[in-house]
């Protein structure tokens, strides 16, 4: 069962929520953190990070003594990633998405590719024997998305029941390539106008993916009730609440998770969990 | 002119509240008549909620292409999916179909049809706004669920925002920006002269203010910091402190957690004009007024 933690507005409590469900979820866990571009679950997993690969995409390499500067290269490339200027051939690595779609059509065979590294994925054993994977994008790269497919791909060391995947923020493409192939999508939101309005965003990609949801809501009690009455309305059922308690901010801030921090929350997360699986079940 | 970006690294620290009360704040100052707004997190476009603009005018906001297979004359060889590098083709009951959703646009299929079954399409990804706020106009967008393209939003959005700013000789754009280090920040802090770092005092704002302040340092951009719900986590707090100190990078104030900001947001206003005596608003004005002078340095 694969299990994505998203929320649309950043800072709401993804990781809180994805940190305790798999500390609770027992031994056959699998953590990915998938917020490449801001990952923060190790800080609080504590993993021994042991293995690692570099991953990116594909780059044209032109042979320049085979290429005839024919320009069907640049003719094929959507991005303009590639462009033949007289009898030079020049290649933007910056605006390249890695396609293929130049080396396959080049009729001199004269392009091959090499691996442009955009980040790295790391994985190892958390103190509680949890199997842990995150992607790190590198400072100054733009594309998340295929440091995300590629960690999504990454073969775990051992076998495991639960995935559980902490998503970037926002609503756009590297949130949507975290929740493919997922089997249920928590999305975990705070009762204020911004918590709202960017649940909708990400209500929509999981009615587009046509995957399960259920909501959380945290920092309960500050804000209005617009996200309760919303959810009502749209049937997204509401699985849990967190208030909105100083001492659990505090002890989030300085590294702690929340099922360590009040003990009381285990149970409820061994319920949501067995909640999420009856759903998926469904 | 001078154009100034609020990011964070982390979401949820507070950028769009910040954002917000400078808006106001810069209305009551010098800068009266003088501000364009832009809202560059596309995705989760907040800012007009707390600014309640007047909306003026829409446009559809074109983003990237998606192949689209002509069942008619497909030959269902499969070349299509064995070329597709993003698993964006799906074969189910002898049909291969396009998932839209996945596929990145990048046209390879389309070149390897023998069928030539293969087209592209354009979408509409998003909405652009052009809106009056009390404030200034604001510059907005909406990218639609699960678009790509969000870096091209964002640079239309702040393209506009900056030649309103030329075309009226307006001295100051205001850039709500997006949280990560991926491209649409990079779009946001592109020909920006000031980049201010909202960080958060824990673990994880600390862990992500240094991806932000490597990535604006990447490309060019002087940065200032503030901490927001400092009281959270003084250690943290020091630490972010410490360690501007040892970068020389200034920082600018500490805003102390209270819950008047979710207040304001739910009033829809900015925090300095709903309850300008609030200990965050007095904070945030106090670090307006650093920000100005750094600003015009």
């Amino acid at each position: 069962m694969r299990i994505v933690v998203a929320s649309g507005k950043g800072g709401t409590g993804k990781t809180t929520v994805a940190t305790s469900l798999a500390l609770t979820a027992g031994d056959s866990v699998r953590f990915m953190d998938c917020d490449v571009e801001a990952p923060n679950a190790a800080l609080f997993l504590n993993p021994k990070l042991d293995t690692r690969k570099e991953v990116g995409i594909q780059l044209p390499v032109v042979d320049e003594a085979l290429c005839t500067h024919c320009g069907k290269c640049a003719e094929v490339c959507e991005f303009h990633a590639i462009a033949v200027i007289g009898k030079k051939i020049l290649v933007f690595p910056e605006l390249c998405h890695g396609c293929g779609s130049c080396t396959l059509v080049c009729p001199e065979k004269a392009i091959s590719e090499r691996l442009d590294v955009m980040g790295v994925l790391e994985s190892g054993m958390t103190p509680s024997g949890m199997d842990f994977a995150q992607g790190v994008m590198n400072v100054g790269e733009p594309m998340a998305v295929p440091i995300i497919r590629e960690l999504k791909k990454w073969t775990p060391a051992h076998p495991f029941e639960i995935e559980i995947r902490d998503a970037p923020p926002g609503a756009s493409c590297p949130v949507v390539e975290t929740m493919r192939n997922a089997d249920f999508i928590l999305l975990v939101t705070e009762p204020t106008p911004f918590g709202l309005h960017d649940l909708k965003q990400v209500v929509g990609i999981t009615h587009e993916l046509g995957i399960p949801s259920g909501v959380i809501i945290n920092r309960d009690g500050i804000g209005n009730n617009a996200v309760e009455a919303y959810c009502d309305e749209a049937g997204l059922p509401i699985l849990l609440r967190i208030p909105m308690e100083r001492r659990f901010a505090e002890a989030i801030a300085s590294g702690r998770t929340l099922v360590d921090t009040a003990l009381e929350y285990r149970a409820a997360f061994e319920t949501l969990l067995q909640v999420i699986t009856a759903r998926v079940a469904k | 002119m001078k154009q100034l970006i609020v990011l964070s690294g982390k979401g949820g620290t507070g950028k769009t509240s910040v954002t917000a009360a400078f808006a106001h704040l810069a209305a009551q100052s010098n800068f009266a008549n003088q501000v364009v707004l832009a809202d560059a997190d596309v995705d989760a476009a907040n800012l007009e909620l707390v600014l309640q603009p007047r909306l003026l005018e829409q446009e559809d906001f074109k983003g990237g292409k998606v192949a689209v297979i002509n069942q008619d004359t497909c030959s269902a060889c499969g070349d299509c999916q064995a070329v597709c590098r993003f698993d964006a083709i799906n074969h189910a009951d002898g049909l291969y179909v396009i998932d839209p959703i996945a596929c990145d646009g990048c046209a390879a299929c389309v070149y390897q049809c023998p069928s030539e079954s293969i087209t592209m399409r354009e979408q509409i990804a998003g909405k652009f706004y052009f809106s009056e706020s009390h404030y200034g106009p604001l510059y907005h967008a909406n990218l639609f669920p699960g678009q790509e393209n969000s870096g091209k939003l964002v640079t239309l959005v702040k393209q506009r925002a900056r030649l309103q700013a030329l075309d009226q000789n307006r001295e100051l754009v205001i850039v709500d920006g997006p949280p990560g280090i991926g491209c649409p920040v990079i779009s946001a802090v592109s020909g920006a002269s000031l980049a201010l770092i909202v960080a958060e005092p824990t673990v994880a704002g600390v862990h992500d203010m240094h991806r932000i302040l490597q990535t604006v340092k990447h490309f060019g951009v002087r940065a200032v910091v503030c901490i927001n719900k400092a009281d959270i986590y003084p250690a943290g707090a020091d630490e972010i402190e410490a360690f501007c100190r040892k970068n020389g990078i200034e920082t600018v104030g500490r805003i102390p957690f209270d819950l008047t900001v979710a207040s304001a947001m739910v009033a829809g206003e900015a925090v300095t004009a709903f309850r300008p005596q609030a200990p965050s608003s007095v904070a945030i004005s106090a670090i307006w007024e650093k920000v100005v002078p750094a600003l015009l340095e």
